[in-house]
């Protein structure tokens, strides 16, 4: 099975329960939007789902590998955009995603037309030998997403991608990775704390404390209700 | 190319172009050695007097005696700086890009150990041509034969540093690590005074120093400057830096070490 699947997840940081059975499944061409407050769970989440550290229980599986047993095969399938900046802010646009290639195994002349190519995708190419350090903040966060497309993967994660950026940018960012989903068939799970980032048509996980309370259509969801003010009820629920 | 190799050329040149782009950090990384060599050794030549011991043929002064202890120090800095800005600082970013590349981790670990430590000996034929300038030189093959011993001991440097930023958690920041580790690696060694003169005071402190993994590498780099080959210096040299390798490995094996802490 392709897409990403998450099953019964759980992670303790000693005797505190990071997250708790945590469960669900994202198919191609799926934008899923993974809403929580802060200190939802949603970075642990995403350091399990990157393998920064292994949960003791529960599988994760990534275009159909399983991250536990075939972790290099499941990790050449997968795209990270991470909530910390983590481009060279000396280097050009350009270099920074050729050393994110290279580290793929990519090089010459594959890695060049692949550069070129996801830099198209998101309106960057202009900027290519632009240092990253003259780049505004949508820019920056544009370069990174470019540089998570560069190894061809089928499935994007993105923590906190529009964290820091001003409205025009952050809506710009959600437009260009809801079209990477709809458009090229990725599989995206794009975490953030803000519903406004959220469309009808995305599959919308709400993560609380630990858990996930809600895993649906957005649209169906959030009902007659602002998407925020559903967020909120349900969050705020969860916490009586 | 192999995808091996394409990473390691990836990540080397990164090393590099970051270095061109930071050169206070290579004059600052500089400024330490050179103070110790025209300051510190001035003041202590007249202190100490040292016989004849191989490598060296004839009565040396102390200034040429501390070059090679030196060049150690330039690596154990260095390597402990970049590996534990790796974790502690800016650099984590970077280090999780690191980490989610499909190739296995130990050759990621290892390709960052040999960008660091090629800065590193950058560094040191830097240092070595200012010593050039106040009049030591060495023998000129010693300059190619240490080439080899320098990245040897840069990697165990570093592979130390990765090992005790993965695997220690209160050594939060650098000023720990500077006081418990670089500090009493770089005493307790042959870097400032031959081990017979150590012995004259204390034969325990002696006996530690001939332990310390950074004895081996200054002493390694010692008789590679002269041209000779210390073959139990490197071969504990690359021993240790095998132990550490796997200590880091082991450290940032995605199951245990630092990783798990949060954030």
């Amino acid at each position: 099975m392709s897409g990403l699947t998450v099953s019964d997840i759980s992670y303790n940081y000693g005797a505190k329960r990071a997250l708790d059975g945590v469960d669900f499944a994202v198919d191609p061409g799926t934008f899923c939007a993974l809403l929580g407050p802060n200190g939802a769970g949603k970075s642990t989440l995403f350091s399990l789902l990157t393998r920064l550290f292994t949960a003791p229980s529960g599988r994760i599986t990534v275009a159909g590998y399983d991250l536990a047993s075939d972790p290099r095969r499941a990790l050449a399938q997968m795209g990270v955009v991470f909530q910390q900046p983590t481009l060279d802010l000396d280097l050009s646009v350009h270099r920074n995603l050729s050393y994110f290639a290279a580290l793929h195994g990519l090089s010459g002349r594959e890695a060049a037309s692949r550069i070129d190519a996801a830099l198209e995708r998101l309106d960057m190419i202009e900027r290519a030998s632009e240092r990253v350090r003259n780049l505004n903040g949508g820019h920056r966060r544009r370069t990174e997403i470019a540089r998570a497309l560069v190894a061809n993967p089928s499935v994007l994660l993105l923590d906190e991608a529009s964290v820091g950026l001003d409205a025009a940018a952050r809506r710009s960012i959600t437009g260009h990775v809801h079209e990477l989903s709809k458009n090229d068939g990725l599989t995206v799970l794009w975490a953030t704390h803000l519903a406004d980032e959220v469309f009808d048509d995305d599959q919308l996980l709400i993560l609380h404390r630990g858990q996930l309370l809600e895993n649906g259509r957005a649209g169906d969801l959030r009902g007659d209700m602002a998407l925020t003010d559903y967020f909120l009820s349900r969050t705020a629920e969860g916490a009586a | 190319m192999n995808a091996y190799l394409t990473a390691l050329r990836a990540i080397v040149l990164r090393e590099a172009l970051r270095f061109v782009h930071q050169r206070e950090r290579f004059i600052a990384a500089l400024v330490r050695p050179l103070v110790w060599l025209v300051v510190f050794a001035a003041g202590f030549r007249a202190a100490l007097g040292l016989s004849i011991t191989p490598p060296y043929q004839t009565y040396i002064t102390y200034e040429i005696y501390i070059v090679p202890g030196l060049c150690g120090m330039i690596l154990l800095f260095n390597g402990m700086q970049s590996a534990l800005s790796l974790v502690f600082d800016r650099e984590m970013g970077s280090m999780r890009v690191l980490l989610i590349s499909p190739l296995p981790r130990w050759w990621l670990l290892i390709c960052r150990l040999i960008g660091a430590s090629a800065i590193s000996i950058l560094q040191v034929y830097t240092f070595l041509l200012i010593a050039g300038l106040f009049g030591i030189t060495l023998p000129w093959h010693g300059y190619l034969l240490v080439l080899p011993v320098l990245l040897l001991g840069g990697i165990m440097l570093g592979a130390l540093g990765l090992a005790l930023s993965s695997l220690i958690k209160q050594l939060e920041n650098f000023a720990g690590v500077m006081n418990f580790v670089i500090f009493p690696m770089f005493f307790l060694s042959s870097a400032l005074y031959p081990l017979w003169k150590m012995a004259e005071s204390s034969a325990l402190l002696r006996d530690i120093c001939a332990l310390n993994p950074f004895t081996h590498a200054v002493e390694a780099i010692r008789f590679a400057l002269y041209g000779q080959l210390n073959a139990s210096a490197l071969a504990l040299t690359a021993l240790w830096a095998l132990i550490f390798i796997g200590l880091a490995v082991w450290g940032y094996d995605p199951a245990r070490g630092m990783m798990k802490r949060k954030g």
